[in-house]
């Protein structure tokens, strides 16, 4: 038996991301955002998200990947998972697609040097396109970021 | 214009007027020889009194009437004041507040206060110190008559009238039948029948409560009819689900035996002038045509009252949130809109975006201030709670309250009030000692209980403080074991803060009596569970023999607070104004190195100099360059610090917003708010700074 399920794609570093849509708020052109002192450097800072200030992350930052200047097409994209609010930045964000959920396999070690934990699975669309689902509640873990912090102190 | 919009305001400014008498009288007992005080009480109540008259409350002009009597004479210093006038006076304003609270319910502000009347005639007599006693037994018999069905000086005196008149009076007491299911409805066709067929003078329980269905099986009625007992018999029993009726008609001396007690008063205070028994005629007669308003238009009262006290409306405080967040979009746009006009210059658009940002500045002071409310509105009952607790517990007691002004959110002041009532309660039974046990641990006898209210960092603190006898920590241990709160072993190992917390578990109490006021053990775990309800923290600081402290922390879930805007290169921030001292300029020069950290001369101390952008490592303002640099002195308990900023931007209100659970306890920095233009401004922590 097969489920379908709806996804958003959004682009980092040249690789093709997913999240399932009803984790998704809102998608937000860039905006001003203002930097928080003494946190990990891939939180970028917080928004004014119509009148509610949300932490935003640079997703290239917390998977480790290099960080680029911001485009015309990257966005902010706004997820809800376990009662958290956060702002991911990607470098666009392309796609709303229907993926068979048992197509989703489980990642092979190592997908673009992210850490598998922060994965789903990946999912095969058409004959060449792979589309990487993430992880939410693994990438939005805070005791890691306290693990991090302590690292960096 | 309808009389409802005079009874609004008549509410409004009656409430007003008793707040005033009631902190005035509390003044006055303090300073009883103050006459200045006295006059301010003086007009408070004539105004009042001139008010209800004009708005045909006659009851409350006749209280109130009494009360300036007395007052006059104080005032003329003909009179001296002491407990007994205190204490009826303070009996009077209560009868008062429920009068007015009567007529905000839609009912008509009646009340019996012979009494208390009684009490005020005799003090204006002089003769109250003689009287105390006969009155007291005043009161007694009329609490007797009480019993059964009482009627005052005035209704009495209609009734008597009317026999004279050669009216037929009844006393009817309807019961209705048990398994009646619609009492209100029967009890209206009974007062209806009777309305037709004459005038009801008096009925126990009151109509409104009939109307209300408060009373049990049966209820009484006084009426003058114009028909015979049969018919009214008929009448009364013709209505379905009523069990039967007692009729009485009611002769010169049986409706003497009723109002007994009326009488008794009556001549215990004999009307000394014609004047004054003029006065009560003229009254009587009124109360008459007030009765007999009251009785034909019962379902009229019920329609017009409710319309009474609507001059303020309950909003959900989500709609709030929502305003709250729409006005933020909405002051972006204005701000983007502005940049257009100045950019495309063309007058009408400028001139429409300036209108538009006056009307949005004033919405946004309107949307921010619409969910605060002063404590204030929560404290200014307790000044007169305590005194009355302390005058039961016969203890000496002074109430200070500060920052009475400090704001909080409207859903924490809905809810603060009972757990501030227990607080107070158990700090007056349970903390201050009876003046013989001060005086002996070499204390005034005089215990003060300090209340303050005041905004510390993201937190609003409420405080109750007492320097009374302080928690036993070993006796709280022994009730602790006895009780089954905490086992023996457990016990040893609490440490003194631990302990001083038993006190607020479920079944938990100190005192060795059980008394009215506190000690039933439901008071404190109520209070507990109430303020964690409500996102806060209560913690307790004792010493023995020195006094008890509990304060009360509550968030600032969106709270308002004025702060200082800061700049620190393009970066800009908010400091809390409650913690600022005052803001100066430094030059390079007069900044000192002791061991290695950065001092400056203030005021006569050295203090230690923190620069912000060092501890919030900001990039974009390099401190060194500057020749002069701009500081904001703060202050945390009695330690002053300096710390050095780029730029004043200048004072404002702001919204205080949370990071968010994703971004907890951030060094140094205790929150954010949305400046004007949309931007997001952290809000700075003083208290971290100063270590």
């Amino acid at each position: 038996m097969s489920e379908e399920i709806k996804v958003i794609v959004f682009g980092l570093a040249h690789e093709e991301y997913g999240v399932e849509v009803d984790k998704v708020r809102t998608i937000e052109r860039m905006m001003p955002i203002t930097r928080v002192p003494k946190t990990p450097a891939f939180i970028k800072g917080v928004i004014n998200l119509r009148g509610v200030v949300l932490p935003v992350i640079d997703l290239r930052g917390r998977f480790g990947l290099p960080e680029t200047v911001e485009t015309e097409s990257s966005r902010i994209i706004i997820v809800a998972v376990n009662d958290l609010e956060v702002g991911f930045i990607v470098d666009a964000a392309n796609d709303v697609i229907d993926i068979d959920e048992n197509s989703i396999d489980t990642p092979p070690e190592v997908v673009g040097g992210i850490k598998a934990k922060y994965l789903r699975g990946v999912a095969k669309i058409g004959d060449n396109r792979l589309l990487i689902m993430l992880n939410l509640s693994e990438v939005l873990n805070k005791s890691e970021i306290i693990q991090l912090e302590q690292v960096e102190a | 214009m309808d009389m409802n919009d005079y009874l609004s305001m008549f509410i409004d400014e009656s409430n007003d007027h008793l707040q005033s008498l009631n902190e005035n009288l509390l003044k006055l007992e303090s300073a009883p020889e103050d006459i200045s005080i006295v006059q301010i009480i003086f007009r408070s109540a004539h105004t009042l009194k001139g008010m209800s008259a004009t708005m045909g409350f006659e009851d409350l002009a006749s209280l109130t009437h009494e009360m300036e009597n007395v007052l006059d004479l104080v005032r003329n210093n003909k009179l001296k004041m002491d407990n007994f006038i205190f204490d009826t006076l303070f009996k009077g304003l209560d009868a008062l507040e429920s009068m007015v609270q009567d007529i905000i319910g839609g009912g008509t502000g009646k009340a019996d206060v012979t009494a208390i009347v009684a009490n005020l005639q005799a003090i204006v007599k002089g003769d109250h110190k003689k009287d105390q006693a006969a009155g007291s037994a005043d009161a007694s018999a009329t609490g007797n008559a009480g019993g059964g069905a009482l009627l005052d000086q005035f209704q009495s005196s209609i009734l008597l009238q009317s026999i004279a008149a050669g009216l037929s009076v009844f006393h009817i007491t309807v019961t209705v039948r048990e398994d009646c299911v619609l009492k209100a409805a029967r009890a209206y066709m009974v007062f209806d029948f009777l309305e037709h067929n004459g005038e009801i003078v008096k009925s126990v329980p009151s109509v409104q409560e009939i109307e209300q269905e408060k009373f049990d099986r049966s209820f009484t009625v006084f009426t003058i009819a114009s028909i015979s007992e049969q018919e009214l018999r008929k009448g009364i029993e013709s209505v379905s689900e009523i069990e039967g009726a007692t009729i009485t008609q009611l002769d010169r001396e049986s409706l003497e035996q009723l109002a007994g007690a009326a009488a008794v008063q009556a001549a215990a205070a004999p009307i000394a002038n014609a004047s004054a028994a003029q006065s009560e005629v003229s009254s009587a007669k009124a109360q008459t045509a007030a009765a007999s308003a009251t009785a034909t238009a019962p379902a009229a009262q019920a329609s017009g009252g409710a319309a009474v006290a609507s001059r303020t409306i309950r909003v959900d405080i989500e709609r709030l949130d929502a305003l709250m967040n729409l006005f933020s979009e909405l002051l972006i746009d204005r701000v983007r809109l502005e940049q257009l006009a100045s950019e495309i210059r063309r007058g009408e658009l400028t001139e429409t975006v300036e209108h538009m940002s006056r009307v949005s500045s004033d919405l946004q002071n309107i949307v921010l201030k619409l969910r605060m409310v002063p404590v204030e509105s929560v404290f200014n009952r307790f000044p007169r709670m305590i005194r009355d607790l302390a005058k039961t517990l016969d203890k000496k007691v002074d109430l200070i309250i500060t920052g009475a002004d400090t704001e909080l959110d409207r859903t924490v002041i809905d809810e603060i009030g009972d757990p501030l009532v227990h607080l107070l309660r158990n700090s007056l039974d349970h903390g201050i000692e009876p003046i013989a046990d001060r005086i002996a641990a070499g204390k005034s006898e005089t215990g003060t209980v300090h209340l303050r209210a005041f905004h510390s960092g993201n937190h609003v603190f409420i405080e109750v403080e007492e320097d009374g006898r302080g928690i036993n920590r070993e006796k709280v241990k022994q009730i602790a074991i006895k009780n089954g709160v905490v086992t023996a072993d457990e016990a040893k190992r609490l440490t003194e803060a631990e302990i001083n917390m038993l006190i607020f578990a479920p079944g938990f109490s100190t005192a060795d009596k059980i008394s009215d006021i506190s000690g039933r053990g439901v008071g404190l775990d109520v209070v507990k569970s109430k303020i964690t309800s409500l996102g806060g923290n209560v913690s307790v600081e004792s010493v023995q023999g020195k006094g008890t402290r509990f304060s009360i922390q509550l968030p600032l879930t969106l709270s308002i607070i004025s702060a200082m805007l800061v700049k620190l290169g393009t970066e800009k921030y908010a400091i809390p104004l409650s913690s600022i001292v005052e803001t100066g300029i430094v030059l390079r020069e007069q900044i000192r190195k002791i061991h290695g950290n950065r001092m400056i001369d203030y005021r006569g101390s050295v203090i230690p100099l923190i620069s912000l952008a060092q501890v919030l490592d900001s990039t974009t303002f390099r401190e060194e360059e500057e020749h002069e640099t701009e500081i904001v002195v703060i202050r945390k308990g009695d330690k002053i610090g300096a710390i050095t900023v780029d730029e004043f931007i200048g004072q404002s209100e702001i919204v205080l917003k949370s990071l968010g659970k994703y971004l907890t306890n951030i060094e140094a920095i205790s929150g954010a708010t949305i400046l004007g233009d949309g931007q997001v401004a952290l809000i700075v922590d003083p208290n971290a700074l100063i270590k």
